[in-house]
């Protein structure tokens, strides 16, 4: 079944995590500061994400629209 | 097809490898140091604010204002890290350590702090970790029923050290037979290996002598140095340029402040170095003592029954005479499955060693039970009890050998040493692998060593296994075939099969490593 394999290999992704930061040797409490900062911390990145790099790439997006219908004027008026 | 350079030195390829470290493997293992690290001082501050109960040794409560007895990396890498993993460590078995071996089970409820016993034996576990190489410890078998005829004539303690009344003609039969074996013109024999490096250097050398020692020696040498006092210079493992520069600028400079030529200077190095796995380069050293002029100590605690056409040790293995090695020494506790260690060398080193070594005039000498296991079992690796049984365990081990590591490289394990070292280091690095693979493997019924800081460096964790002439090929297929399966659930395979095998050729500054792709 797909979604076991899947499950699974999600499963061998959490493990290799914890082998790499060795959250695998803390005890319980301990794992749950650690799981709860690393989660803070993501938390923040995407947050800031949305709030500043979204508004960025609409601006970026609004002036590259200026530029090419700017230029579609400007063509259309040559032509007239 | 292999051309050999070096003058001809060597007789027979040299084929050592130590694969570097992968970039991200580096970076990922000081990560989790790191965050161990923070999680420690975290422990220590709540330990301190009485947060948590101290279970690990502080000072007494009027001892709070002295200089602090536990504050020192150490004693914070043992309660914070060493704990945590402690229960691959101290194993109790229960059985002999054959090939397989019973260990007893045990459970920690407090995370290692403090162990209980379930009452429970597991069974035959597949022994890869004690030093067996040929196979003797049994409890069976001809060594076994000599070694039990003789306690019964002669008891267990002796009572006295060698000078006194501990003098046995087992001894003196003992060291005949070794001598001979080893082919030089004499030998003494001592209870204990670590005391026979580190009380017979400091009979040998004293100051005003130099000693060059390789990087990574065994401690009971750094020991015997040390208490030498000798003038100790370390060149870098198993290089032969690094241990030339140093031997000229010996000569050439003299004792550091006078001027003066050293007394004698003394090179040691060990036959198969136990945590590395590689093999000294024994022609180059000879070649360099004999153009300096200078001697050399050659510990063979590894390599003696296990290297070499019929188990004679390292200079057999690379056809070498024994007389040019100056002095000989070894264990009795890897090969041979006794206790002790032997001195091999002219008669009149060892007639100068019986008299003024530390070993021989204070310590107590070997039990004779143990010293019949050694006679019986030298006799059986030479051939000299009638059978074939000793020819057949050297070569078992080299199949064993050539097949284990052979098979470890074509799965994508990182390995260090020698192709011809029956001790294999597979790396590990990560501290959490390092508990995880012990606990794995002991799962799947195979016993194994897994070994860390300190003994090696801080990133470099490794497992080492210690093959035998007692394990079978079904033995090896069920071990390769579990340690296939942790090194797939821990991501143990991180070579990226470059092999980089170490110049056979001249050094200059024109060579580069060669690498296959």
């Amino acid at each position: 079944m797909d979604v076991k394999s899947t499950k699974n290999f999600v499963f061998w992704l959490f493990c290799q995590f914890e082998l790499i930061t060795c959250s695998y040797l803390m005890e319980p409490w301990e794992k749950v500061l650690f799981y709860s900062f690393n989660l803070s911390m993501v938390g923040m990145l995407f947050y800031t994400t949305y709030v500043c790099a979204a508004a960025h790439v609409s601006t970026g997006l609004q002036f590259l629209w200026n530029l090419l219908g700017n230029q579609h004027e400007n063509a259309v008026s040559v032509v007239k | 097809n292999h051309i050999v350079h070096n003058g001809g030195l060597y007789k027979r390829p040299f084929n050592e490898a130590f694969e570097e470290t992968p970039m991200l493997v580096a970076v990922l293992t000081y990560v989790g140091y790191g965050v161990l690290t923070l999680f420690g001082y975290l422990r220590d501050f709540m330990r301190q604010w009485k947060i948590e109960k101290c279970q690990n040794a502080t000072e007494r409560e009027e001892q709070k204002d002295f200089v602090p007895l536990y504050q020192d990396f150490e004693n914070f890498y043992n309660r914070n890290l060493y704990m945590r993993i402690r229960d691959s460590w101290n194993r109790p078995i229960c059985s002999v350590p054959g090939a397989k071996v019973d260990m007893m089970e045990r459970v920690s409820h407090d995370y290692n702090w403090t162990f209980t016993y379930t009452g429970r034996v597991i069974k035959d576990i597949i022994n890869m970790g004690s030093y067996n190489y040929l196979g003797f410890a049994q409890n069976a078998g001809a060594c076994q029923e000599a070694a039990a005829k003789v306690l019964s004539q002669y008891g267990a303690g002796v009572c006295s050290t060698r000078h006194e009344m501990g003098n046995l003609d087992k001894h003196e039969e003992l060291e005949k037979l070794v001598a001979r074996f080893l082919g030089v013109e004499s030998a003494m024999a001592y209870g204990m290996g670590f005391a026979t490096n580190s009380m017979n250097i400091p009979a040998l050398v004293s100051k005003g002598c130099l000693i060059l020692s390789d990087e990574l020696n065994h401690a009971s040498l750094v020991l015997g140095a040390r208490l030498s006092g000798a003038t100790i210079r370390i060149f870098k493992h198993n290089n032969m340029q690094s241990l030339e520069k140093l031997l000229k600028d010996a000569i050439v400079h003299g004792q550091p402040r006078t001027r003066r030529p050293w007394k004698k200077i003394l090179i040691l190095v060990e036959g198969i170095y136990s945590m590395e796995g590689s093999i000294v380069r024994l022609p180059e050293v000879i070649a360099l003592k004999k153009k300096y002029k200078s001697y050399l100590y050659l510990d063979e605690a590894h390599s003696i029954g296990a290297l070499g056409p019929s188990g004679r040790g390292v200079v057999e293995y690379f056809g070498l005479n024994p007389e040019d090695v100056d002095v000989m020494m070894g264990t009795f506790t890897k090969s041979f499955g006794a206790a002790g260690g032997y001195i091999g060398g002219k008669k009149e080193l060892i007639d100068y060693l019986r008299t003024y070594s530390h070993s021989a005039v204070y310590a107590t000498s070997m039990s004779p039970p143990v010293v019949e296991q050694i006679i019986t079992s030298v006799k059986c690796i030479m051939g000299e009890d009638g059978t074939t049984i000793g020819e057949a365990r050297v070569q078992q081990l080299a199949e064993n050998t050539r097949y284990f590591r052979r098979r470890l490289k074509e799965m994508g394990f990182i390995i260090y040493g020698n192709e011809d070292s029956p001790v294999v280091p597979l790396m590990l690095y990560m501290p959490a692998k390092i508990g995880a693979f012990g606990r794995e493997m002991l799962k799947r019924n195979i016993g194994v060593v897994v070994v860390g800081f300190p003994a090696t460096p801080i990133i470099e964790s490794r497992a080492r296994f210690c093959l035998s002439a007692a394990h079978t090929k079904e033995m090896l297929d069920t071990a390769l075939k579990e340690i296939n399966e942790v090194g797939d659930l821990l991501q143990l395979k991180y070579s990226r099969r470059r092999l980089v095998p170490l110049l056979d050729r001249p050094f200059d500054e024109t060579t580069y490593e060669e690498t296959e792709d």
